[in-house]
């Protein structure tokens, strides 16, 4: 079915489009934090209920109710002008939903790993997912009080991250260093897609 | 931890209950939009004001209506109306049929990366925030 312009109130511009950026890593690592700390408005929620065919069976180990199973995300929403919105989402912390990172990720413009020194590991089903997926990424270290300050480049060797890959300490509940993270993912992306474009070009 | 007055009675169900009436009768047991996929950031924009008076909607096509009068992702929907993300795809998809609202779909929901162009509008975008 057709819907044309004519339909539409008269004088209204176009939708603008929407990009997105994944924040992703353990749990209780900040996610949430530093989605609220972007977003224009608070953080919302969002749910998907999924029945039990569509969830994992491998990775439910006999401990999953029966019927269905909600996996929520946060997000916030950042109006960059007239014609385009970043939206930031959160992913589920569990392993289990990976099928839901893969509809978060399809289409996202890149993401960002947020690491707790105290608990590096958490951090590496999600730098696998990433680098498996081809979608570029940063890591971004939350440095919780009384946290360690681990130099980045020890935190870099630990995760075996490709070099190219930025590795930024934050404070995800602050607006101006989630902002920075951000803007670093974004150059990051921008310089995959340049790398991209020319090894296709040789 | 008990609540006083009329509100004993909703103590039992706390915000974490979910709705009170089942995803599945909202969408009348269907489980797939009549057409359209939506993406969680696809935008959507009511082409009417009021939809109160038009027949065969429910009260949640005309809560979807009534937010979209300004522009919402299908995710935004979801959260604000409570429901799930897949039953307002099925309610969106019946708004759309009608065509009273439009979508559009998110950029670069293909393999590969937005444009330099794209890039660059959000990262000054971001520095001017």
């Amino acid at each position: 079915m057709d819907f044309g312009p004519s339909e539409r109130p008269a004088g209204a511009a176009p939708l603008p489009t929407a990009i997105k950026i994944l924040i992703a890593g353990g749990f209780g690592v900040g996610k949430t934090t530093m989605v609220g700390a972007v977003s224009e408005t608070r953080p919302l929620r969002t749910e998907e209920v999924l029945t039990e065919t569509g969830v994992g069976i491998d990775d439910l180990s006999g401990v999953e109710e029966k019927g269905t199973t909600t996996v929520a995300m946060d997000f916030g929403r950042i109006t960059i002008s007239d014609d385009l919105v970043l939206y930031v989402f959160g992913t589920p912390g569990q392993d289990r939903f990976w099928f839901v990172w893969d509809e978060l990720a399809l289409g996202a413009i890149g993401a960002v790993v947020l690491a707790d020194t105290r608990r590096l590991a958490d951090c590496f089903p999600s730098i696998d997912y990433f680098e498996g997926r081809g979608t570029p990424f940063v890591v971004a270290v939350n440095c919780f009080e009384g946290a360690e300050q681990h130099r980045l480049g020890e935190v870099q060797a630990a995760l075996n991250l490709d070099p190219v890959v930025p590795v930024v300490l934050c404070d995800a509940r602050q607006r101006e260093s989630s902002k920075e993270v951000l803007i670093t993912l974004l150059e990051h992306a921008m310089k995959t897609r340049e790398a991209r474009r020319r090894a296709a070009g040789d | 931890m008990i609540a006083q007055g009329d509100s004993a009675e909703h103590e039992w169900v706390d915000e974490h209950a979910g709705p009170v009436v089942r995803p599945y009768a909202v969408t009348r047991g269907r489980a797939r939009p009549v057409t359209g996929t939506f993406d969680l950031i696809s935008l959507v924009m009511a082409t009417r004001a009021d939809v109160a008076s038009e027949s065969g909607l429910g009260p949640e096509h005309v809560a979807i209506v009534g937010l979209c009068q300004r522009m919402q992702s299908v995710a935004e929907i979801a959260a604000h109306l409570d429901l799930p993300v897949g039953t307002v795809r099925v309610l969106l998809g019946d708004l759309v049929a009608r065509t009273l609202v439009q979508v559009r779909e998110p950029r670069g929901t293909t393999a590969g990366l937005p444009d330099d162009s794209v890039f660059e509008a959000v990262i000054n975008g971001l520095r001017a925030l």
